[in-house]
């Protein structure tokens, strides 16, 4: 079988690339005529590719007009595509019917950049609300950050349901319990939900924009806060695509320990996750047990790395803080403890039929639908898509330390639950490997700032899935842009399809075993 | 079935005191906040969280707030689903513009007297997010706030002495 880079070439001709100036090099830009953007989605379909992220760029400062960009992937092999559109005629081909992942993707680019995907057949603003003006492209060269939006009237067509017995509940923004803002319209009969509609965007505070008005350094910070819960695998994935661009490289103790928090982040999260999905059923018993073990787990990590949550350690070039000989020690005493007293409690969860009765054959997204929606991450894995970016675009240490590819075929919310044991037992495995052979010296290396008019991209598997950051720096070496793509971008499509059928009281115990962020996605 | 009465006889009661660096202070408006909530509350303060558009880190931790070990609900606190029943707002976040409408209604939503705690830096002062074309900063440029509880984001046991402190003044 050719590679997705032979089949572009075979395509377009050796004249579209790939394009120099972009890192790492082993994901290649392939530059071509906009009238051929979609022509290119369809070669990567053809070819079995998924789509990994779109993403529109200003680059009038860079004498250019608006860049259309598309990143793709195929088991280990991963390109992008780039088409350009002049600033005065911001149109380029939709590719939305090649692939339903860019439905969403771009609705936001053309609520925000203000380029238009010609053929889409949705023209709602997606983040951007109805009351922001039409006009106001925030994500423009043109915009000042600073401008106070005015509200103006808008309106926002929903999907609608008619017909005997059917009823429409309207969730949200503000929930029922302590989570983030979002809403939901229901189309149900009696029990049973005939449709759901999810509306985000209400959490979005600019953070795309923001990156562009500061320094290289303090977008780490930045990126740490783009969604908290996640706070590690996004500065890494930040630090790595600025990392790649500049060209600097972290000591080995640097790399090792951002994969040992990047792997107690996944631990701590599949560990409260496991305990809400418990909790939405009404099994009282173990969300409090496994969210103890979670309070033990981040308690550890404020004494060894001073932060409960690991926020502001992986900083650009390396890590802020160091692990000394002891800490190394209490680690491995934590982990001994805590896989003893984590089995104990799975057996509970595995013994249990009223729990197995609520979460088995419930929130159901077929493989088929997970591939068409090009989910990632746990979502994928449990719907047998085998997705981890750990093993298809491994960076150190995880070359040499393999995670197991863990996927489950049940496509329901216990799959989903249970790819999360599995997945801590593994992580459990990797922290003792990383503990054992963690290499001596320094933690972190002067960051070099990066030259004018680079590209760099970098993937990472965060504990909800594939994470992407596309950086690129302006003429002077200033951020000019920085796309991120958090795994919610792509996994809400799922829950939407996830629900059908369902009765209305399990979508609480569906969208926990889904858990994505909403301010990943809003950005 | 035994296997979980096992389990809960093997945890035992986890619940424990705060820490060392907070105890004092605990201790010392201790007896002025059990005073406060049984004159003020009834014996029960209930909160009602609202995200006016922070990165999710201070919910982790009002979560936290809830867990085995911090176990706030000894203290009388407990969180309710609607404004419609609370005596305190904890609001997080830098607000929205996309959550400003959202937050004013709750807050008309709530019965006076009520209570607004800003919790975390970004509703403290706008944080990293600042103000912008998407955020509106702090949360006080929006609602009154009547307290404040910094931190990125405040460790439980910060909430916990943060809100202490508000109702026993």
């Amino acid at each position: 079988m050719s590679t997705l880079r032979e089949k572009m070439t075979a395509q377009f001709g050796t004249a579209a690339g790939p394009v120099e100036g972009l890192f790492p090099a082993d994901v290649p830009l392939f530059h071509v005529p906009r009238v051929q953007f979609s022509e290119a989605a369809w070669v990567m379909k053809e070819a079995g590719a998924r789509l990994v992220a779109e993403w529109a760029s200003d680059e009038t400062l860079l004498g250019r007009g608006f860049g259309i960009y598309a990143c793709y992937n195929r088991e280990t092999e991963f390109l992008m595509v780039k088409s350009d559109t002049p600033a005065d005629d911001p149109v380029f081909p939709t590719i939305k019917r090649k692939f339903v992942a860019a439905f969403r993707f771009e609705r936001q680019m053309r609520s925000l950049m203000g380029v238009i995907p010609a053929g889409h057949p949705d023209p709602r603003p997606w983040i951007k609300h109805e009351d922001w003006p039409e006009d106001a492209w925030p994500l423009r060269k043109t915009f000042d950050p600073a401008t106070r939006m005015p509200r103006v009237k808008g309106s926002y067509k929903w999907i609608r349901a008619e017909g005997e017995g059917v009823y429409e509940i309207p969730v949200g923004p503000v929930h029922a319990g302590i989570i983030e803002p979002g809403h939901f319209r229901f189309q149900a009969v009696g029990e049973e939900v005939l449709n759901l509609e999810a509306r985000l965007g209400y959490v979005h505070k600019g953070i795309e924009k923001r990156f562009e008005s500061l320094s290289w350094e303090d977008g780490a910070r930045l990126a740490g806060r783009v969604s908290g819960d996640t706070t590690v695998a996004h500065a890494i994935g930040y630090c790595r695509a600025v990392e790649a661009l500049s060209g600097s490289s972290p000591p080995a103790r640097g790399l090792w320990l951002r994969a040992i928090m990047l792997e107690r982040e996944r631990i701590a999260n599949h560990l409260g996750d496991i305990a809400a999905i418990c909790n939405d059923v009404a099994f009282a018993f173990l969300f409090f047990q496994f969210n103890i073990l979670k309070e033990h787990l981040v308690r550890t990590n404020h004494r060894l790395f001073r932060h409960r949550f690991m926020m502001d350690r992986v900083v650009p070039g390396g890590m802020a803080v160091d692990l000394d000989p002891a800490g190394v020690q209490e680690m491995h005493r934590e982990l001994d403890r805590f896989a003893k007293e984590f089995e104990r409690l799975v057996r509970i969860y595995d013994d249990n039929p009223s729990l197995e009765d609520r979460v088995r054959e419930t929130g159901i997204l077929s493989a088929e639908q997970a591939r068409d929606l090009g989910m990632v991450g746990i979502v994928a894995r449990a719907s047998g898509q085998p997705l981890d970016c750990r093993i298809q675009a491994p960076f150190p240490p995880y070359d040499r330390f393999p995670p197991r590819m863990v996927v489950l075929n049940s496509c329901d919310v216990h799959a989903r639950a249970w790819l999360r044991i599995e997945e801590i037992r593994d992580s459990i495995r990797l922290l003792l490997e990383m503990l054992g052979s963690l290499p001596q010296g320094e933690v972190r290396v002067p960051f070099i700032p990066p030259q004018p008019e680079r590209c760099g991209i970098s993937m990472v598997e965060g504990w909800r899935g594939e994470i992407v950051y596309w950086v690129q720096s302006g003429a002077a070496g200033e951020i000019n842009r920085c796309m991120v793509r958090d795994p919610s971008s792509l996994n809400w499509l799922g829950l939407e399809q996830a629900i059908h059928g369902n009765i209305v009281p399990d979508f609480p115990v569906c969208n926990k075993s889904f858990n994505q962020s909403y301010s990943g996605h809003d950005l | 079935m035994l296997r979980i009465l096992h389990q809960i006889f093997r945890t035992g009661v986890v619940t424990e005191p705060l820490p060392v660096e907070v105890e004092a202070e605990v201790v010392e408006i201790g007896a002025q906040l059990e005073d406060a909530i049984r004159r003020k509350f009834h014996r029960s303060l209930t909160i009602r969280e609202v995200d006016a558009g922070s990165c999710n880190g201070c919910e982790l931790e009002i979560h936290a707030m809830n867990n085995a070990v911090y176990n706030c609900e000894r203290f009388g606190i407990n969180f309710t689903a609607s404004p419609r029943f609370a005596d305190m707002l904890l609001v997080t976040g830098p607000v929205s513009v996309n959550m400003e409408i959202a937050l004013k209604r709750t807050y008309m939503a709530t019965p006076s007297p009520k209570i607004v705690v800003a919790v975390g830096d970004c509703a403290c002062d706008g944080g990293i997010f600042g103000e912008s074309y998407a955020s509106l900063g702090k949360i006080s440029n929006v609602i009154p706030v009547d307290a404040h509880i910094p931190g990125c984001p405040p460790t439980p046991a910060d909430l916990l002495l943060g809100i202490l402190k508000v109702i026993g003044d």
